[in-house]
């Protein structure tokens, strides 16, 4: 498949949700059953995905492919003063897998809501927004420049508003949309200013051309404190979108949505989208910033299996667990784990989308009960949603066999790893305990929901297994939560495809000396500022960590596996013995450490610590400035309509005595001058002739022409 | 020996004008207005021949008298025709009295 072709593959693929949301939106209305068109379109894009990821991966594996036009010219566009914006796809290995991803699992959610959103109000307005919702998602991935990179960011915060906010008659979803849109403004501001940093110093929104010039020296404003901080504030677009903390707080709330969308959007597709722009930004990130980001990320997965461990709420389980895993990604991605993280993205993406499809699916038989208190006994009922949910949290608990293990095992070989070669121990420590925590709070649910003895029989007995359109997602993301699509060594990844021959850790392109040490570049090794436009594609390609970090890897690689396999097995047999077998009492125990089971209940009271900071604070400062306005600049209005009255009374009594006065006596003095004259007018041609000749007599005697 | 110049000829010029305009200003009968008129064209083809004959004009001067004395003519007649139009009007030719164009 030639190149071009590839890139005209991937514009279909962009565009053809933007298609199916348009018609549906235009034609919905008239044509209820235009849905199906819709997933039609979901269907052939994910072949074309699927065609695109199988070339890409066997034709071009280490080249990239960029196509790109100029979009605006500001001056003369050769010329040193000029701006031109491009606006453009790049398409490496990491965006057609993304591609597969994203579109496989909308298809497979949009399969799914025929079903579970049969009957609603606005059926087929609801595939409309999935569709808008796959084509800023796809925007995103494709893309190779910052600029398109935040206009489909904005675009995918705004369908995921639209669809968190799907059931707006009920006052908690209207709240939550607001509060996922508003939390998700926050972390943009950092990344528009970080870009704005970027923009200043390079006048270009291209990844590529800005690590060239970062490479070879140019610095934003000639400072590393300057790279770190770009490199910081982009990622606060991240800490939004992917949920992380402190702004993690509208993902379990956006779980008012209709289920397949917290699939689609609030497991796998969307809150990737901060990880994905994290690994865009790789290279630019210095050791500092890194530091952070590892640290973010480490302190959101604890916060959040904290939270998970108490929660009632299927759903909200799920999505702090989504939070969690995130964390886990930008963690890994922080310690330079950096095709782990990716690699974690796609399991995550399976086996959590899996999950909440699985959650829906026992939503839906228990008519819209959500609180795992209420359920139990479910496995009886339903089979085929029990063993896939099964699967999935298994994956997600690091069993080996399941594709969660490989990615996490990863994650925690690079932490323990870090913890090595820079002393930061606490990281490893967190990763280890939030795999323990995760194990735990998971098996509670499978236990709690499909395990014993049914709790609300009036629900249980008119649950049932659901239909195939609803199974069929289940199955397909169960059975990619297998070890042997990515590997065939079930304990090893580094044996995979996806690790050693699709996405390769690229090269920093930071100055030597911001970097950590192990992944400073070898002086010997050419730069990367040396290399052209054409070899620069190349660099995403390069294995560059040093020997000493390959080395810890590998030593690290038993120690993490072992370890995460002793947390994930102790947290399943504890999560057993309190649910499944009754040894401990779970309820004693709560009662014990009632402060601690608060504090996690309440999510770490960071609802009402922003109630009472950040929305008090607003409200306050609100208020003041209401007051404010109604005082100070309304008096000034006021005062000033006064001043004004009393200056036009003026001027009218100005224009009624002098201006008016004026005027009447040109009128006058006209009309008497008008009557003095009219004697002259007789009519009469003879009258008239005399005084011309006497005109003229007494002009020859004045000008005396002769 | 007085010799007859230019400017005897301007000087019957000038009063066969006064005479024209004279009569023009203060006749009542368009008739004689139109008489009048006839004595400036007059006084005027005089000072086009005395040009004519005293300056360096060669003969257009006395070209354009012939042109006066044509144009003359004309306006004789048509003027006359509305005249007499006038009257089968007016039953008059009084130039005060024929004033209906105006309010």
């Amino acid at each position: 498949m030639s190149e071009s072709l590839l890139i005209n593959i991937c514009v279909v693929i962009l565009i053809l949700p933007l298609v199916g949301f348009t018609t549906v939106v235009l034609l919905g209305k008239r044509i209820p059953k235009l849905y199906l068109l819709e997933v039609a379109i979901l269907g052939i894009a994910l072949l074309l995905s699927i065609i695109v990821a199988y070339a890409k991966l066997s034709d071009y594996n280490a080249k990239d492919i960029v196509a790109s036009f100029t979009w605006i010219t500001m001056g003369n566009a050769p010329s040193p003063g000029a701006i031109s914006i491009d606006l453009g796809f790049k398409i490496d290995n990491i965006t057609v897998l993304m591609l597969f991803v994203v579109n496989l699992i909308s298809f497979l959610v949009h399969v799914f809501s025929i079903e579970y959103m049969r009957g609603d109000r606005l059926y087929t307005r609801y595939f409309a927004y999935l569709g808008i919702f796959t084509f800023s998602m796809l925007g995103i991935v494709l893309t190779h420049n910052l600029l398109m990179m935040y206009i489909f960011w904005e675009l995918v915060g705004l369908s995921s508003y639209l669809l968190i906010g799907f059931w707006y008659e009920k006052k908690s979803a209207s709240d939550a949309a607001k509060k996922a849109f508003i939390v998700n403004r926050i972390g943009d501001i950092g990344m528009f200013a970080g870009i704005l940093i970027l923009f200043t110093q390079y006048k270009t929104f291209t990844f590529d051309i800005i690590y060239q010039q970062i490479a070879s020296g140019n610095l934003p404003f000639g400072s590393n404190a300057w790279l770190t901080a770009a490199g910081i504030l982009i990622f606060m677009g991240a800490v939004g979108k992917s949920a992380q903390f402190p702004l993690h707080v509208w993902l379990p709330d956006a779980m008012e949505g209709p289920t397949p969308v917290s699939a689609l959007i609030h497991a796998a597709t969307m809150v990737a989208a901060g990880v994905y722009l994290v690994v865009r930004i790789f290279v630019m990130l210095t050791a500092d910033a890194m530091l952070v980001i590892a640290v973010v990320g480490a302190f959101t997965s604890l916060v959040a299996a904290t939270i998970a461990l108490t929660q009632n709420d299927i759903k909200k389980v799920l999505a702090y667990s989504t939070v969690s895993q995130l964390g886990y990604m930008v963690m890994s991605l922080g310690v330079g784990a950096y095709a782990f993280a990716f690699f974690h993205l796609v399991t995550h993406a399976f086996f959590k989308a899996c999950l909440f499809l699985g959650s829906g699916s026992v939503i839906h038989s228990m008519h819209h009960e959500q609180d795992i208190r209420n359920m139990g006994g479910l496995k009886k009922k339903m089979p085929v949603t029990y063993y896939t949910f099964l699967i999935s949290t298994l994956a997600i608990s690091g069993v080996p066999l399941f594709s969660g293990f490989l990615s996490k095992d990863g994650i925690l070989a690079g932490t323990l790893a870090f913890g090595k070669l820079t002393g930061h121990w606490l990281i490893p420590i967190i990763g280890f305990t939030v795999a323990g925590l995760t194990a735990f709070y998971m098996f509670r649910v499978v236990i709690l929901t499909f395990h014993g003895e049914p709790r609300d029989h009036h629900k249980f007995d008119h649950a049932h297994e659901s239909p195939f359109v609803m199974a069929m997602p289940l199955v397909v993301l169960a059975a990619l939560s297998i070890f042997i699509w990515y590997t065939p060594n079930p304990i090893n990844a580094n044996a995979g495809w996806v690790i050693s021959n699709w996405i390769k850790t690229p090269t920093q392109v930071v100055p030597n000396e911001t970097r950590f040490d192990f992944m400073k570049t070898n002086s010997e090794e050419a730069p990367a500022s040396t290399s052209l436009h054409g070899e620069k594609a190349e660099i995403h390609g390069e294995v560059v960590n040093s020997v000493e970090y390959t080395e810890t890897m590998h030593w690290a690689h038993y120690p993490a596996m072992f370890l995460s396999l002793a947390v994930a097995g102790l947290g399943i047999l504890i999560a057993f013995m309190f649910y499944q077998w009754k040894k401990l009492n779970a309820d004693k125990l709560a009662e014990k450490i009632k402060p601690l089971y608060n504090f996690s209940l309440n999510k770490w009271f960071l609802d009402e610590l922003y109630d009472m900071t950040a929305i008090a604070g607003t409200l306050s400062l609100s208020s003041i400035l209401a007051w404010f306005d109604n005082k100070i600049v309304d008096g000034i209005v006021n005062g000033s309509a006064t001043v004004t009255r009393f200056a036009s009374r003026m001027s009218g009594w100005f224009d009624t005595f002098v201006v008016d006065g004026f005027v009447n006596f040109t009128a006058f003095f006209s009309g008497f001058v008008g009557l003095s004259f009219r004697r002259l007018q007789t009519g009469k041609v003879q009258t008239y002739i005399v005084f011309v000749i006497f005109a003229i007599i007494i002009l020859l005697m004045f000008f005396k022409p002769f | 020996m007085l010799q007859v110049g230019l400017t005897h000829f301007l000087i019957v010029s000038a009063i066969l004008f006064s005479l024209g305009i004279y009569g023009i200003v203060t006749r009542k009968n368009a008739v004689m207005v139109l008489m009048g008129i006839e004595l400036v064209l007059n006084s005027a083809n005089i000072n086009f021949i005395a040009f004519s004959k005293f300056g360096n004009f060669g003969l257009s001067g006395q070209v354009i008298a012939l042109f006066v004395i044509i144009l003359a003519a004309a306006e004789a007649a048509i003027a006359l025709a509305i005249v007499l139009n006038i009257y089968k009007t007016f039953s008059n030719v009084n130039v005060d009295e024929i004033d209906h164009l105006k309010e």
